[in-house]
């Protein structure tokens, strides 16, 4: 992925407004987000082995609403 | 008037968020573009301690009343709006210099935008917000039906665009549309600014009017004179003027950025840039 590091700063400036108006939207502080990853984790490793740091949650914005995205690899 | 775009909204506030980024500007040019268009304009500065309108349109040196002496009944509305001489039916109402914000009142402000479109017969009512989100921003979006959002195309100026909007329209501001101010189109061409596109896909506003960064803009102030009432030509007081007719529901095409134009693009097209 060499090329993304050619990337043109507004494509980085687009992607960091999109995920901060994200939050401000959804009135989330970022340190929430990392609250609910660590009480999802607790749920999910009671089912499934996980580990922290490849859970991935994010906002993302879908037209009008916004949803909640979680990202997790499980191990079998 | 029924056309897609236009603002049937008499009571309109120009505002932002952020400081800085052409609301007054927007405000004087914008109002003197319209009532150039042949509307009854009145533009009002509610920026109470901080204010520029009547600079920037260069009616500094005839300002007796201003809006708070209006709010607090010390003089007539007709005492204390301004008459521009350089077109018809523009009038201004300034801000206080002198009080603070604190003797702004929405409730009393919305009755006298109310009084200025039914009594004093006005068309539209421009309203000039401080920036910010505090008493002088509510103030000025009491009374609005409408409200033109002006943005720079930079992820700050963006940000705080949408925490105005959330507003708005959690206080019942219907006919929202999208401003971009200061666009620099060859720093947009080589990838280091939002593009217009970029910014209505993120705030996913209506857009009304994309003005190109214009030395012009500096010149005016400097002068006292709207761009958008000037004769040299400028692109930035040409947009001005034909935001006001989309605003009035003409379908006026935005104006062409890439000003490199045919043959440059063609070869870079051919060398793989784009």
């Amino acid at each position: 992925m060499f090329w993304w590091r050619r990337k043109k700063s507004k494509q980085k400036a687009k992607e960091r407004l999109q995920l901060v108006l994200a939050y401000d939207r959804a009135k989330l502080p970022p340190g929430r987000v990392e609250e609910l990853k660590r009480d999802l984790l607790e749920v999910l490793q009671k089912y499934f082995p996980t580990e922290d740091r490849e859970v991935d949650i994010e906002f993302e914005q879908r037209g009008e609403r916004m949803v909640l995205i979680a990202d997790i690899p499980i191990r079998s | 008037m029924k056309e897609e775009g236009a603002l049937q909204a008499k009571a309109i506030v120009v505002t932002s968020g952020k400081g800085g980024v052409g609301k007054t500007t927007t405000t004087a040019n914008v109002g003197a573009a319209l009532a150039r268009e042949g509307e009854k304009v009145a533009v009002i500065d509610v920026d109470v301690g901080l204010r520029n309108l009547d600079v920037v349109m260069g009616l500094e040196g005839r300002v007796v009343f201003d809006l708070i002496d209006v709010l607090e009944g010390r003089c007539k509305m007709r005492q204390a709006l301004i008459r521009d001489k350089r077109v018809e039916n523009l009038y201004l109402l300034p801000a206080s210099q002198t009080r603070d914000k604190g003797a702004l009142d929405p409730k009393i402000f919305r009755a006298v935008v109310k009084h200025l479109i039914e009594d004093e017969g006005f068309d539209r009512v421009l309203i000039d917000s401080p920036a910010g989100i505090e008493r002088g921003f509510q103030t000025a979006a009491a009374p609005a039906e409408g409200a033109l959002i002006v943005v720079n195309p930079e992820v700050s100026s963006v940000r705080d665009a949408d925490r105005i909007i959330g507003l708005l329209e959690a206080g019942g501001v219907a006919e929202n549309r999208l401003i971009v101010n200061r666009i620099r189109p060859k720093m947009v061409k080589r990838g280091d600014m939002l593009s217009v596109d970029d910014i209505v896909e993120i705030l996913g506003l209506d857009l009304i009017g994309i003005v190109p960064e214009d030395e012009g803009i500096l010149v005016s102030t400097n002068v006292g004179e709207p761009v958008a009432l000037r004769k040299e030509r400028s692109t930035a007081g040409e947009e001005f003027r034909n935001i006001a007719r989309r605003i009035r529901g003409e379908a006026v095409p935005f104006p062409d950025l890439d000003e490199a134009g045919g043959l440059w693009r063609t070869v870079r097209r051919i060398f793989g840039g784009r």
